[in-house]
């Protein structure tokens, strides 16, 4: 009996792996194919397209194509557009929908189950059907800045920004979050006479590291892959984010090595912000059920 | 330190009403406790007082100052909760410190007055540590310290010992009283355990469905309860209830028998009784007596249950009424044997029906 439940197991476990080992190469194989490609000219790289050799760093390898990118788009500007616009989003977004959050959680107040149900029902309206309302209010609003008051918010940073950082889905994912802390927690905070934006700062807040990494994640994918909402608002290469900039390989003679080299540099800042809150994501997705 | 005074309060949740009138009056540095079975309202009540419910009806003062409509953090009182509520992410310095900290203590004085709970409740080395690392009666232990350090003018319990073994609460048990006489603080504790109310309670207020049944100290709930309920509740194993027929009534003094009962003069503490009604007369089993032969009652033994400070006998009643007998420490009784019974009537109680 031991020697077959010995086997099984060990059985079960080469199942385990083979399915795990396949699905992680299924994920990295187009990431390991822009890679590689990245460092091959054109032809070679459709050449290679249709063999294994797509995947291997074989032939006239070098980082001439990286060169050429920077040569013909401004990859630099582009990439610290997309970081300032999404970094400020990011965190501008954790900030706000955290303490709404807090209030829909925690505080009582009139209204506060019709203006969670209405914030909750944003969540069904695509982006796509508010972009034109949108742009015409973004065209029209004023902005205090060193210039004294300005009309308009087209080709700016702040007009990628803001209509982005408040959203019913962070919102949710922090209410839900909040709904589970031990509401015992808040009581004692309050007799211990914590005023609430105190018990927000010093015991939600520290308590929220897996829904703070959840959320940062899920909107910095967002934010980094702004496209229509980018081509809409800025009409100036310089507020321009990177996946606009993708539009600079696909006119006149489109080079694939070069549009590989382009995307292999824009994902390096979404790997690494992934990796740097990979555990907590984690650890967030098995607490809360909440799939990324 | 405070008094506190509750008139006429109330809560209600929609048209559920939960506490449905209650006046209590508790002096400056009583210890009160609430005790009464599950929902009887004993944890709204103590919320009320926290501040953390709203009172729907009625005034709720605290040192004189009617506090109904100030927050929690504004009536000088302290709370102990039953799951602890210390702050995970925090020290035990940090989490015994946290009212301090709120209120802007300075650094000196915090450190102070950390260490002087800190040394009071003998949880010096445990100060660095995180709540994780501490075992269910040290978390209690950090709970009260963040409770004292305030020097609050009441403090609230709530089922505070209820997560702990038999032993540890009863060494608790002993602390708390211990702090009460240290701090001669006024201190409101919320129990179902009788054992905790009889023995920390100046005064002991009975509740049931939301209003209270009895107000008033351990001994006086125990020798006097005011109804069937308080009788019932407090004492064990629990008084005995046998259905009785009132023969005879002559002023306080009320005849009683039944097919297993012979007749007795039980004097009445509540009137209601008239010759030819029902009754229910109520013994506890430690006033119960065997006798060799004859007595008031006569029972088939069912079982015996020898605890060594005291034998619990199961007896079934002529009439098939069961009743508990807390016998001498170490009487031995054969099961299915016949035992006579006597019992003081003074000891008795005789409640209307």
């Amino acid at each position: 009996m031991a020697q077959i439940s010995q086997d099984n197991r060990g059985l079960r476990l080469v199942v385990r792996y083979t399915v795990l080992c396949l699905i992680a190469a299924i994920f990295s194989f187009p990431l390991i194919f822009m890679v590689i490609s990245s460092l091959k000219p054109s032809q070679q790289l459709l050449a290679d397209a249709h063999s294994f050799r797509a995947l291997l760093p074989v032939g006239d390898i070098s980082l001439n194509n990286y060169f050429d990118a920077f040569k013909r788009a401004p990859v630099a500007l582009f990439v610290f557009n997309s970081v300032l616009v999404t970094g400020v989003t990011v965190i501008a977004s954790l900030a706000v929908c955290s303490a709404a959050a807090f209030a829909f959680a925690f505080v009582k107040w009139k209204g506060r189950d019709l203006a969670l149900t209405v914030i909750l029902a944003t969540l069904i309206v695509p982006f796509e059907t508010i972009a034109i309302p949108l742009l015409l209010e973004a065209s029209k609003l004023p902005w205090i800045g060193l210039d004294g008051i300005t009309w308009g918010w087209l080709n700016s940073y702040r007009v990628q920004i803001v209509p982005f950082i408040a959203d019913g889905l962070t919102i949710y994912l922090f209410v839900q979050y909040f709904k589970d802390l031990p509401g015992e927690l808040i009581e004692a905070a309050r007799v211990e006479g914590a005023s609430w934006f105190a018990i927000y700062r010093r015991v939600v807040m520290p308590l929220s590291g897996p829904v703070l990494a959840t959320a940062a994640i899920l909107k910095f994918l967002v934010m980094y892959n702004q496209y229509l909402w980018p081509i809409m608002v800025t009409q100036e290469e310089q507020y321009r984010p990177v996946m606009v900039g993708l539009q600079y390989f696909f006119q006149l003679n489109r080079a694939w090595g070069e549009i590989m080299a382009y995307l292999s540099l824009i994902t390096v800042p979404v790997l690494a912000f992934y990796l740097y809150l990979q555990k907590a994501f984690i650890a967030s997705i098995a607490s809360t059920g909440v799939k990324g | 330190m405070a008094g506190i005074t509750l008139k006429g309060l109330k809560k209600s949740y929609g048209t559920a009403h939960v506490i449905k009138g209650v006046d209590i009056e508790i002096e400056d540095g009583e210890f009160v406790v609430f005790v009464g079975p599950s929902g009887c309202g004993k944890s709204t009540l103590l919320r009320m007082i926290a501040g953390l419910e709203d009172i729907s009806a009625g005034e709720l003062s605290i040192g004189g100052k009617v506090v109904n409509d100030l927050p929690p953090k504004d009536r000088g009182v302290a709370m102990v909760f039953q799951s602890y509520a210390i702050f995970p992410h925090m020290s035990v310095r940090e989490n015994v410190a946290f009212g301090l900290t709120i209120a802007g203590t300075s650094k000196a004085e915090k450190a102070e007055k950390v260490a002087e709970a800190a040394r009071i409740l003998q949880m010096e080395h445990l100060l660095d540590r995180r709540p994780s690392q501490l075992s269910g009666g040290q978390r209690q232990r950090v709970a009260i310290g963040r409770a004292i350090v305030r020097n609050p003018q009441v403090f609230l319990f709530d089922e505070p010992l209820s997560n702990l073994d038999a032993a540890l609460r009863m060494d608790m048990r002993l602390e708390i009283g211990k702090l009460h006489q240290q701090l001669g603080a006024t201190m409101i504790y919320v129990t179902h355990d009788q054992v905790e109310a009889m023995t920390l309670a100046d005064k002991i207020v009975v509740l049931k469905d939301g209003m209270v049944q009895q107000i008033g100290s351990p001994m006086e709930l125990y020798h006097n309860p005011a109804n069937l309920f308080v009788a019932g509740f407090l004492g064990s194993p629990a008084m005995n209830f046998l259905d009785v027929d009132v023969t005879a009534v002559n002023g306080s003094k009320v005849l009683v028998s039944n097919a297993a009962l012979k007749p007795v003069e039980i004097t009445a503490k509540v009137g209601g009784f008239s010759a030819g009604g029902k009754a229910k007369l109520g013994i506890r089993p430690q006033y119960l007596t065997p006798v060799d032969s004859g007595g008031m009652l006569q029972g088939r033994i069912a079982l015996t249950e020898r605890l060594g400070s005291e034998t619990v006998v199961d007896l079934t009643l002529g009439d098939g009424t069961r009743l508990i007998a807390a016998l001498a420490r170490d009487a031995v009784f054969p099961i299915g044997a016949n035992l006579g019974l006597t019992f003081d009537p003074a000891q008795a109680h005789i409640f209307p029906v």
